[in-house]
């Protein structure tokens, strides 16, 4: 019940339910953005159990979500001026298709939640309508069985739900595809930024150090003269990796992501040219830039794959192959040619 | 049509057994990528190479007539599981993932 976003409570034959609201105030969207910057969003959750979505009566329907606080923002947000249940499951904080894969969104905590928040008085109809990408968890023909409830896939997206229940529970073959548009892959882009950021800045530490141990003059011009180059690479590689490849994921050239990841890399260091190779001070610089910048994309396009909505397992392995090799023997050539231009000079 | 996002070849252990399919149709409405489709009262396979092995289609077959190897296609969750680190999946670290 002490929950910022709840508004009230309902009395039912099961107890006092907490309401909500459709609405999402300013502090809602504040914790979105938190979340896709990486910060907190693994403690970013909802208490599980039922929530009263407006005044649902006896009739209202069922929907169940996961406890990662966005999925559960993202059911009501979308369900403007409707009353609705909602059965919030224990996902440990994850949202809906990933807590499905792991098995925490499963028939077993379905079962148990449903009797646990004692649906059966709550509701006359027996039915309940989940997410479809909660369906690699829920084997729907398990559910009836067990709880008395009917289980029923709604459509991927929570937006599709109102005209889902609008046309008696029917989606369109549209509403049941997971698709992979732009907007879907910019919002995933700060949290790959912030983790890469983590090793860039360790990595920067190391380079600045090293060049001003190795490089001529003193130690602080130095550092700033001859680090500059491996640094700008890196960074220029986060950007390729992290940036251009979820932006340009369709017109990339290649299926593997680490493929995407170089073209991206190539495609950066193109633009870059007068910041990278064009201001090196030889050819072991220049080549060691454009292989830093490389290498490092090559990497953060391949871990794309985790943030994508259609990469399988075997194929992620499959890539991976010749990916993780590469990448290491790139960035070794890339400290390599930078550590013997030091020696050369 | 999925575009131009299509992930590698002839990579994805799905497996479909037609005869043990009863036609309920669970299969291609699960299915995020259209990979089944249903014909003359049975599913078939129409776009293997979309399977991302998520296990929906399997999980909801009533007459296990469908075997996947599931697992989530993520780059980072395979290095944390070769390094030996905590936690199965790149859920566990802060990464785009989850």
């Amino acid at each position: 019940m002490d929950q910022p976003f709840v508004i009230g409570r309902v009395e039912t034959a099961a107890g006092t339910i907490p309401q909500v609201s459709s609405q999402l105030t300013g502090r809602d969207r504040w914790g979105t953005v938190k979340a896709r910057w990486g910060v907190g969003r693994m403690h970013y959750t909802v208490d599980p159990g039922l929530y009263a979505l407006g005044e649902p009566g006896s009739e209202a329907p069922v929907l169940v979500s996961a406890n990662y606080k966005l999925s559960f923002d993202h059911l009501r947000s979308a369900l403007k001026d409707r009353c609705a249940w909602i059965l919030v499951l224990d996902t440990k904080g994850i949202n809906v298709w990933c807590a499905a894969g792991k098995g925490t969104f499963g028939t077993d905590e379905l079962v148990f939640r449903v009797q646990a928040s004692g649906l059966d008085r709550v509701v006359n109809h027996r039915l309940l309508i989940l997410p479809q990408l909660s369906a690699p968890g829920v084997a729907a023909h398990k559910v009836r069985s067990r709880c008395g409830f009917k289980a029923v896939f709604g459509p991927v997206e929570a937006r599709d739900l109102p005209a889902f229940l609008d046309a008696g529970m029917q989606a369109t073959p549209t509403m049941r595809r997971k698709r992979f548009g732009l907007y879907d892959r910019m919002v995933l882009i700060p949290v790959e930024l912030v983790h890469a950021f983590k090793w860039l800045a360790l990595a920067a530490v190391i380079f600045f150090a090293l060049a001003g141990a190795l490089g001529t003059g003193s130690f602080a011009a130095a550092a700033a003269v001859f680090g500059l180059g491996p640094v700008t690479a890196m960074t220029t590689g986060v950007f390729a990796g992290a940036v251009l490849t979820p932006l340009l994921l369709p017109w990339l050239p290649g299926r593997a992501f680490a493929a995407k990841g170089i073209w991206a890399g190539l495609l950066a260091t193109a633009l870059l040219w007068p910041l990278g190779p064009g201001r090196a001070s030889g050819v072991l610089d220049a080549v060691s830039w454009i292989l830093g910048t490389v290498s490092v994309a090559a990497y953060l396009g391949m871990n794309f794959t985790g943030a994508s909505t259609y990469t399988s397992l075997s194929g992620v392995k499959k890539e991976m192959r010749w990916a993780v090799p590469l990448e290491i023997a790139g960035f070794a050539a890339f400290v390599g040619l930078w550590l013997t231009a030091r020696w050369t000079s | 049509m999925r575009g131009n996002l299509v992930y590698l070849k002839d990579v994805v252990s799905l497996q479909y057994e037609a005869s043990r399919c009863v036609g309920c149709g669970m299969c291609s409405l699960v299915c995020p990528h259209g990979v089944f489709v249903q014909e003359n009262g049975k599913a078939r396979i129409t776009d293997r190479d979309a399977c991302m092995e998520c296990g929906a289609c399997a999980r909801n077959c009533p007459t296990e007539a469908i075997r996947v190897q599931t697992g989530v296609g993520c780059a980072q969750a395979v290095i944390n599981s070769v390094l030996g680190r905590t936690g199965d999946s790149c859920c566990s670290l802060d990464s785009g993932c989850c």
